[in-house]
């Protein structure tokens, strides 16, 4: 599928192309034992087991991840919006199929994880009433804008690479069903992260123009993307945030500042490779770390951006919202026919034998 | 040359059970001759014009519902649809380009599918008016597609007997994808007939709006003349009754009824005649690949 070679589809471009994801699944498929552990909540945590539904759990760990599940899922959701915007532009049928297909795949996801958070008891309405409230949070990156052909690159190289590199360690959260969530949803990501590469990887072998385009959003989206992994969570900022906590749990396996350190790690060799210049004048390889240095990411804006002062953040909602109210007619009428012909052969649920 | 169609070409629910016998499709009955341009790919050969103008109609039919369809993601009634109709625009957008770069190799100028989609100007396009129309409500949406899929699966099962390998092939494929997206529209039609009163009145003028819009997939041009006399294409007006039929099937389960003739009807999209809508799609479309001539994406 790449049009030019050099992308060499056997080196890694993103964590769930790495040891790390493989060894996550492998983990899934071989777990055993749990019989022996019994059912209590820290025995199984102690075990390395997960809690499936139907454990007793804390209920400050059912509503922990009932807030992380549902704000990834949301975070699909509304992350179909920028990159939605782009479908009827794509500058070729190739790209708006895979586009096309994407922002399926993200709706797909987003259906996957709400489906994960009602085995802890809430049902997807409600959740989706908590984010069209503002409720509930979604992912701060997807309140920035899709400007040009080339922020799809960049969406899929950085932003979906940085999701990714958060993701692969939720293949190993303790509970279950987010945990098998992770494994499937990172692998078509991973798809996701190598088309935006191969966006950008063209552009910048193409016209000035293109160059100039893949630069800019480069440029735009490198900062937010590095905002992306959340502030600050080790040595004297570890007091008072819920790293220390999930950590405890083993939702979280890893603090934001060592994601974010890998993934800087993983993504400068890549944007060498594909010509950009990473905009910030502090990066620079640190032999006696054996890592990249990278300068002060401005929290301010994170945290503007986050309380819903950012470019987007009113029309992300009032577009999901708007889109869920003109459809409240069509439900209503799924569930009146439900109503009316019980039957299973009439049932709303529509055949998906000809996804592509 | 193509094996018979098969009897296994029919609808799998009573909503899309096929009223006619699939054998007695218009193609199936005309002489095979051999195809203008189709066997040395070498510029055009007489005929091929008129040949390749059919096709291109089949294929910018696609396209241009493939782009309308993908405005829809994000916009769907709930997510689940925004996946669905996500797979239609994916299956018609690839057989779009299934056609494209074979009417290139038939009309001589070895184009490809993104010079047909991205570089031609509204004249050119071959398309109905009823593809190109500006997204509705979703019971607009669905009686577009119920029209369109009903077509699509009696064209495609016709198509499947041509006498040109690729298009069989390509309708071989076609005719597995339009006969879900006729199941999908025919279960919302009559939910949302049968559904409460608001959907119903909803459906019920959505079905009066598209009615002028739907002639003009009958019309039996010059190009779709030749075609079937070749027996490469299916003579459209051939489609008509088993269409009807099969729409109305659904629309009478839907507790909707069939509205009679239109006082006006859209004509012209196969000559290059669009209607307003027409050219600010394709100003969407085409605009990136536009601004900058010569470029790979």
């Amino acid at each position: 599928m790449y049009g030019n070679d050099v992308i060499d589809p056997n080196e890694p471009l993103n964590a769930a192309e790495t040891d790390a994801y493989d060894a996550a699944a492998e983990h899934d498929d071989q777990r055993g034992g749990r019989d022996t552990v019994g059912g209590d909540f820290d025995a199984l945590l102690a075990a390395d087991q997960r809690i499936e539904p139907r454990d007793e759990m804390p209920e400050k760990y059912r509503e922990t991840l009932i807030r992380q599940i549902a704000q990834h899922a949301h975070s699909e959701i509304i992350g179909m919006q920028p990159e939605g915007n782009w479908i009827t532009r794509a500058p070729s049928l190739r790209r708006k199929a895979i586009l096309i297909a994407k922002v399926q795949d993200e709706a797909g996801h987003g259906l996957y994880l709400y489906s994960a958070a009602e085995t802890l008891g809430i049902d997807r309405q409600e959740l989706l009433d908590r984010l069209h409230d503002g409720k509930q949070k979604y992912s701060s990156i997807f309140n920035y804008p899709t400007l040009t052909w080339a922020d799809c690159g960049a969406i899929g190289w950085l932003v979906d690479g940085a999701a990714i590199m958060n993701q692969v360690p939720l293949c190993r959260c303790s509970y279950g069903p987010y945990a098998r969530a992770m494994i499937r949803v990172c692998k078509e990501e991973s798809f996701h992260q190598r088309q935006g590469f191969e966006i950008l990887w063209t552009l910048m072998r193409g016209t000035e123009s293109q160059q100039a385009m893949a630069q800019d959003a480069a440029d735009r989206w490198w900062w937010p993307a590095l905002a992306m992994f959340g502030p600050p969570d080790t040595g004297e900022a570890a007091k008072g945030g819920h790293t220390e906590q999930s950590m405890a749990w083993g939702i979280k396996r890893f603090s934001n500042d060592d994601l974010r350190q890998k993934f800087v790690d993983m993504t400068v060799p890549q944007a060498q490779k594909l010509g950009l210049t990473l905009p910030d004048p502090d990066l620079r390889w640190n032999e006696e770390r054996g890592h990249w240095d990278f300068g002060e990411i401005d929290w301010d804006e994170f945290w503007q951006v986050l309380r819903g002062d950012g470019p987007c953040n009113a029309e992300r909602i009032e577009h999901r919202s708007r889109a869920h109210d003109e459809g409240a007619w069509v439900r209503e009428a799924a569930n009146a026919y439900a109503a009316k012909h019980p039957s299973p052969s009439t049932s709303p649920s529509t055949s998906q034998e000809s996804a592509a | 040359m193509s094996a018979p169609m098969s009897s296994s070409d029919t609808g799998t629910t009573p909503v899309t059970e096929p009223v006619t016998d699939p054998a007695t499709s218009a193609s199936e009955s005309a002489e095979r001759e051999p195809l203008p341009g189709a066997a040395e790919n070498t510029g055009a050969a007489p005929g091929a014009k008129p040949y390749a103008a059919y096709l291109l109609g089949l294929a910018d039919d696609a396209m241009v519902y493939a782009q309308r369809l993908g405005e829809w993601m994000t916009n769907a009634p709930q997510i689940e649809e925004d996946m669905a109709l996500g797979n239609v625009a994916l299956d018609l957008l690839g057989q779009a380009r299934g056609l494209y770069p074979y009417i290139g190799s038939i009309d001589g100028t070895g184009r490809g599918e993104d010079d047909y989609a991205m570089q031609r100007d509204e004249r050119e396009w071959r398309n109905v008016h009823l593809v190109e129309q500006e997204r509705g409500d979703f019971a607009d949406e669905m009686a577009r597609l119920l029209w369109f899929s009903a077509y699509q699966v009696e064209l495609h099962t016709a198509l499947t007997g041509s006498s040109d390998d690729v298009v069989a092939g390509v309708a071989g494929k076609a005719l597995k994808e339009v006969r879900y997206h006729l199941d999908h529209a025919s279960l919302w039609v009559v939910r949302l007939g049968d559904g409460t009163d608001e959907s119903h009145r909803r459906m019920q003028a959505a079905l009066e709006r598209v009615l002028p819009h739907l002639a003009e997939l009958f019309d039996d041009d010059e190009a779709s003349v030749l075609a079937a006399d070749l027996g490469a294409g299916v003579l459209p007006s051939t489609l008509h009754d088993p269409v009807v039929a099969r729409v109305a099937r659904v629309v009478e389960q839907g507790t909707l009824t069939l509205p009679d003739g239109s006082r006006w009807r859209s004509r012209g999209g196969r000559a290059g005649i669009h209607s307003r809508p027409m050219g600010s799609l394709l100003a969407e479309m085409q605009h990136i690949a536009r601004s900058h001539p010569g470029a790979t994406w």
